[in-house]
């Protein structure tokens, strides 16, 4: 059912009783949309033994929180998340339920969405609340969530709406919405309610989850240089390594130069990879496929060097180098240094 | 030993990463038809999942699409690399579904076929979604397990190695169980030789929704609560970016200027 008056959620998702940035990124996002519409920001927290995590996600623009805690709820699992998350949508009718676009939100959202035969709009870029007419009944509809998100590897943005079937879901891409600065005078509600898994059997038994425990941290960096495969081996990746120590920064490759094994799977940036805008980008030896572009487009400066001037990547870039990465690099650390 | 009857979830997509400008349409859409149609990547990973399967514990591999008949090409490379039984659900019921339509009437699809393990692609490269993997499996209700990388069966349980994103995760699923596959568990097969000749003008099994049991209401654009509002293509901003020198003086005036806007220092 239609309700107008209802809250924005997002899905505060929480691992070992930690919450990473991405629920503060949904919390911006959904308090933009919330007031917009005149209501209220809901976060669902979900786990065991988890209240304790209610304050920061009111600090990060909650007014109220959805706590479900159940040790059945401790790690997540498919079937239990689902369970839980169709029975409240069902209490409590939010207009709009945001996840991240996660390993968890792209698998709870969609068992959700189908649960309750609502649309779901994958890995959105934006979220805007806007009036739709549609284009074979006439019919209009305002204040609907204008879900924005690229497609067809990035050559198209498309913007889907779900006028009918409501609640309105989407799972939101990492890093792309802006967090609220922290309030600590923020406070909020916390509302509890029952996971409703009496009599549930729930297939799936976690045995062992070993954590990355990676330093590669390109979302927190200001500065971040980025190989492609102009580079044209993993020795010369050490390069890029160098001229980002000099600036305090991380290194990131395209799909092309993680394909050809230049670095780590986990550095790639791009629609497949990770979504970045850091404050300095120094792209080399990267053509510039529209689907790295997309990751990587809206980094506040971005340097290009590539040996063809003709690349794709300057159609982004502030400052192009045409010229031989092997020379320019070396350049460009030395200058740093001076 | 137990064997195992698999159905694995294909879908034919436009190869979206050779779009050119040949590709875009005056009015900014793109013509589908402009680019070549290719097995779905991550789908060829799940069918793989699948082959292994059959290979260590014996069993059926059912490959399914939902499409045009043109999709046909994709259920024959399966076949080519060792499938028992292709089927294409081709309906013009079915035109026009989102990921919940779709999931819905591949769901019906794969009933009919009542196997113990479900694999998908992780995604498909034209729409990127992920959605319609554990949509099957909720419709299924059965087991779902997202990103698997590595799979072995004991019995009636499946234990599965996925990736979480913040690391991996061991777990074991009660079967039947839905998988959904990435590129980390392999690459297919290539095609077995003597089944090329064999099956290059393969006649795959042919379903409509009625035959699967989809109430209408439930497929195509009726079963699709999404509508798209409005399409785009990509038209990346600048062009006229400022040109620096690869000279030690040019260099050095980049980097005094990035010091003097604070961006780095």
């Amino acid at each position: 059912m239609k309700n107008t008056q209802g809250e924005v959620w997002v899905f505060a998702e929480q691992e070992e009783g930690k919450l990473s940035e991405v629920p503060f990124e949904l919390l911006g996002k959904a308090r933009e949309l919330a007031d917009r519409l005149g209501v209220k920001v809901g976060a669902v927290l979900m786990g065991s033994g988890v209240e304790a995590l209610a304050k920061p996600l009111f600090e990060g623009g909650a007014d109220v929180v959805h706590l479900v805690d159940d040790p059945a709820l401790k790690v997540f699992r498919n079937k239990a998340y689902r369970h839980a998350m169709v029975e409240l949508v069902k209490e409590a009718n939010p207009q709009i339920v945001i996840f991240g676009a996660t390993h968890m939100g792209r698998d709870l959202g969609p068992s959700v969405a189908s649960a309750l035969r609502c649309g779901l709009t994958a890995d959105c870029t934006d979220l805007q609340i806007g009036d739709y007419t549609d284009k074979k009944t006439g019919e209009e509809f305002k204040n609907v969530l204008m879900q924005i998100r690229p497609a067809f590897g990035g050559n198209i943005i498309a913007t889907i709406v779900n006028a009918r079937n409501w609640p309105q879901m989407a799972t939101v891409r990492e890093g792309v919405m802006k967090p609220l600065p922290r309030d600590a005078a923020r406070g909020g509600d916390v509302v509890r309610h029952g996971a409703h898994l009496d009599g549930v059997e729930i297939p799936v038994e976690v045995v062992e989850i070993i954590r990355k425990t990676s330093s590669i941290n390109l979302k927190g960096a200001r500065v971040i240089v980025c190989g492609g495969a102009g580079v044209g081996s993993k020795e010369n990746f050490k390069l890029l390594h160098d001229l980002a120590a000099a600036l305090g920064g991380a290194v990131g490759g395209s799909r092309a130069a993680v394909d050809l094994g230049y670095c780590e799977h986990e550095r790639q940036i791009g629609q497949t990879g990770v979504t970045v805008r850091p404050a300095l980008m120094i792209s080399c030896g990267v053509s510039g496929a529209v689907q790295h572009l997309a990751g990587m487009k809206d980094s506040a400066k971005i340097i290009a060097i590539n040996t063809d001037k003709d690349a794709p990547i300057f159609q982004v870039a502030h400052y192009g180098i045409v010229g031989d990465l092997n020379v320019v690099v070396p350049k460009l650390i030395k200058a740093i240094k001076q | 030993m137990k064997s195992y009857n698999c159905v694995v979830c294909v879908k034919q997509v436009p190869d979206t990463k050779r779009v050119t400008g040949d590709a875009m349409k005056a009015d900014g859409t793109i013509n589908r038809a402009a680019l070549p149609a290719i097995f779905n990547p991550e789908d060829k990973c799940a069918l793989e999942a699948a082959l292994r399967v059959k290979e260590t514990y014996g069993g059926t591999v059912t490959v399914i699409t939902m499409g045009l008949p043109a999709a046909k090409a994709i259920l024959r490379e399966a076949l080519m690399c060792g499938a028992d039984r292709a089927v294409l659900v081709t309906d013009r019921k079915a035109a026009g579904s989102d990921t919940l339509a779709t999931s819905y009437i591949l769901s019906q699809a794969v009933k009919k076929f009542n196997p113990d393990l479900v694999f998908c692609g992780r995604q498909a490269i034209d729409g990127d979604t992920a959605q319609v993997g554990p949509q099957i499996g909720e419709k299924l209700d059965c087991a779902v397990v997202t990103y698997l990388e590595k799979l072995e069966l004991d019995g009636d349980v499946a234990i599965a190695t996925r990736d979480i994103g913040t690391g991996v995760e061991t777990c074991r699923a009660q079967l039947p169980a839905l998988f959904t596959v990435t590129e980390r568990l392999g690459e297919l097969r290539p095609f077995l030789m003597r089944r090329v000749m064999e099956f290059k003008n393969a006649e795959p099994e042919m379903l409509d929704c009625a035959a699967i049991g989809c109430e209408d209401s439930r497929c195509g654009f009726a079963g699709s609560p999404t509508s798209v509002n409005k399409i785009e293509s990509v038209v990346l901003a600048g062009g006229d970016f400022k040109e620096v020198s690869a000279t030690d003086d040019g260099i050095a005036g980049l980097v005094a200027e990035l010091v003097k806007d604070h961006t780095i220092g």
